[in-house]
């Protein structure tokens, strides 16, 4: 089985340079606002979507996203209609792969068949689920890997030698290496250390590694590119919204024009990566 | 027909998964999943371990003042006019209710473990001066997150943590009660993951928290257990205590499950009443969900977003229950009922007036439920009601909802 994911990722490989994975909160701040940077992602750059599935107790994740969350589910937004922004996003867009990324709970109650079956249907390639260890595999992981959708998991610096390969077991479309302990965007740990880790996953597996948790800039997209096959971008984004935001949610700019800006000076970033490196 | 088969024993949970049926488990981040295992190994080796026993023994007997009484409420009985009502006195403990018993078990596990931090979550405060407790008298520095609604109602309790040299740290998201603390607690954890030790209060969360907090409540039905067959030579027809999270329930229910004749009941915040969403009754208005780590019944809406809950009760005010608690329920063997917050107001009223005793707003829940059945039971009978804590931190609240200025 191949998916959009593992296309996309032989495809750069091929070229030569690491991915630009991006993250944006579904429905945040409303669903078109949502859809229309969504669709301003690959254009600016992007070459994979975590797509943000909210959580009303994101346990995991910093005030950034916690916030978009929020302003999301105040909008009325839901798991159902998460689907729905990446089958519309769909429509436009066949090659871009995207993950979903979020909690167990709201998908447990959706029904996990059911959620599969969905996802499947609206264009979903691979699933990221913060609270679901390998040691509940059977949840949703072993049924989402039959139903041919990637389940990628998080190795974190306290995934040691012992535990990584039972975390890589069941891991298909890439690793996520989590840069730090800690929450979604704090600040970016040592790189030298970040590289180390990197290669260090690479002995155990010949799938790719992205790292994320903590990239906002450029240059720091350009130094984890060099050794990483992804790098991803969350907080950074979802800030880049919340800037164009007044008080009461009014939009004060495009959102998804500048998101787009931040996106492309990423892009940049990520393509002077390998560059440097062979420098 | 369609009833699952019982089991043997009501005591044999969890299993190697951390499973009570399809309860529990271990639903966390993979940053917290070699902590988590790491405790749940060094836990193994405590339990069996004689010394880490007879240190956990002599502090609950010395510090902590174990075992506590078990006491005829002759007042409230009179006043019943029913069966015969004892107390658990819980609220005679250091630091006024149950937590220390589970405080002292744990922060044995950390010094074992070689941590250098504590941190805590608290709903109504009695967890957080318990670990506060804890961790000044062994020498830990301790942060403990409570939600800013529960820093506001119950003040007392902050400073006395501010005392024992804890920060409390304020959490303002969603309603800023135990919930969002426990988020908060987790976030924590899982930024200083090398040096810290999470102390829950809760027989609640990942694996193997349910089982550990559990055990080291248990103290409470075991002697509750041997201290009505010394009294009344023989065991109570009912045993009731109140469940938020259920810690101080579980404590009284587990050495009691397999005496099939005694008739477990565990009290839930029933708010304002069960139509709307302002309650915490997860076990009669929610449905099983996955949260903190673990899978069990939760106030949640049709999308599995987490719903705030409410009850006058600090200690309550959480939209989901220890996993165990879920299993027990569905099992048939413990009944859960609800109890509204006018009806624990007037429980809490009628026990200082008859007993001298000023219970928890917990506590009270349970106590209003012993109301409603031990009128109707034979004089003869015996009923156990957990008097989880003292309601000393209350008084602003109930002196508010009165209609008083203090």
């Amino acid at each position: 089985m191949t998916t959009r994911i593992d296309r996309r990722m032989a495809k750069l490989k091929a070229e030569g340079r690491p991915a630009l994975v991006t993250y944006i909160m579904g429905g945040d701040p409303d669903y078109d606002t949502s859809l229309s940077i969504m669709k301003a992602l690959p254009v600016s750059g992007s070459d994979i979507i975590e797509l943000g599935m909210p959580f009303s107790d994101p346990m995991a994740d910093g005030p950034a996203i916690q916030a978009a969350g929020l302003r999301a589910l105040k909008g009325g937004h839901t798991l159902a209609r998460t689907l729905k922004m990446a089958s519309d996003f769909r429509a436009g867009d066949d090659e871009t792969p995207i993950v979903l990324m979020g909690y167990y709970n709201p998908i447990y109650i959706y029904g996990v068949d059911r959620f599969l079956a969905d996802a499947k249907a609206s264009g979903i390639d691979g699933l990221i689920v913060v609270d679901l260890p390998p040691e509940m595999d059977e949840e949703l992981c072993i049924p989402a890997l039959k139903a041919g959708v990637n389940f990628i998991r998080l190795a974190t610096p306290t995934t040691d030698d012992k535990r990584l390969p039972k975390v890589l077991e069941n891991t298909s479309g890439f690793v996520y290496y989590v840069s730090m302990t800690g929450i979604t965007g704090s600040a970016l740990a040592d790189t030298a250390k970040v590289s180390a880790a990197v290669t260090r996953i690479k002995g155990h597996t010949a799938l790719p590694v992205c790292v994320g948790f903590g990239v906002k800039t450029a240059e720091q997209a350009r130094v984890i590119g060099a050794s990483a096959d992804g790098v991803v971008v969350g907080t950074a984004i979802v800030n880049a919204i919340a800037n164009v935001l007044g008080p009461k949610g009014e939009k004060t700019a495009d959102p998804a024009e500048a998101v787009a800006t931040l996106v492309s000076g990423l892009a940049q970033g990520v393509r002077a990566a390998r560059l440097a490196a062979a420098e | 027909m369609n009833k699952p088969a019982m089991p043997n024993s009501f005591r044999t949970g969890p299993d190697e998964q951390g499973m009570f049926g399809i309860f529990g488990g271990r639903f966390v981040a993979e940053t917290l999943m070699p902590l988590i295992l790491d405790l749940e190994e060094q836990w193994n080796k405590a339990k069996n371990d004689p010394e880490f026993k007879a240190e956990l023994q002599n502090l609950s007997t010395h510090y902590a003042g174990r075992p506590s009484k078990l006491y005829f409420a002759e007042g409230l009985t009179k006043h019943l006019g029913g069966a015969k009502v004892y107390f658990k006195r819980e609220d005679l403990n250091h630091t006024g209710s149950h937590k220390i018993n589970n405080c002292l078990g744990q922060i044995l596990l950390a010094k074992r473990m070689g941590k250098k931090r504590i941190i805590a979550e608290t709903g109504a405060g009695q967890h957080g001066v318990a670990s506060a407790t804890v961790a000044a008298r062994f020498g830990y520095p301790c942060v403990v997150y409570m939600g800013a609604t529960d820093v506001a109602r119950q003040s007392p309790n902050v400073f006395r943590m501010k005392l024992l040299g804890a920060e409390v740290r304020p959490v303002t998201a969603g309603h800023g009660t135990l919930k969002d603390a426990m988020n908060e607690a987790l976030r924590d954890w899982v930024t200083n993951v090398e040096d810290t030790y999470y102390l829950i209060g809760t027989a609640a969360g990942p694996h193997p928290y349910p089982e550990l907090v559990r055990d080291f409540q248990s103290v409470i039905g075991s002697e509750a257990r041997a201290q009505m067959l010394e009294q009344e030579g023989r065991l109570p027809d009912v045993i009731i205590a109140a469940v938020g999270g259920g810690s101080n329930a579980i404590g009284l229910f587990h050495p009691f499950l397999d005496d099939k004749d005694v008739r477990i009941i565990g009290v839930e915040a029933g708010g304002r009443g069960l139509d709307g969403v302002e309650h915490c009754a997860s076990m009669n208005a929610g449905k099983p969900g996955v949260l903190h780590g673990n899978r069990t019944y939760l106030l949640q809406n049709a999308d599995g977003q987490i719903l705030d809950g409410h009850s006058i009760s600090a200690g309550l005010d959480y939209p989901g229950v220890g996993p165990e608690h879920s299993w027990l329920r569905d099992s048939g063997r413990v009944q859960y009922e609800p109890i509204l917050d006018d009806e624990a107001l007037e429980a809490f009223q009628l026990t200082t007036r008859v007993e001298g005793i000023i219970p928890a707003l917990e506590s009270a829940h349970a106590i209003a439920h012993a109301m409603k059945i031990v009128p109707k039971m034979d004089k003869d009978q015996l009923v156990i009601v957990n008097l989880s804590g003292r309601g000393d931190k209350d008084v602003h609240t109930v002196a508010k909802m009165l209609g008083m200025e203090i």
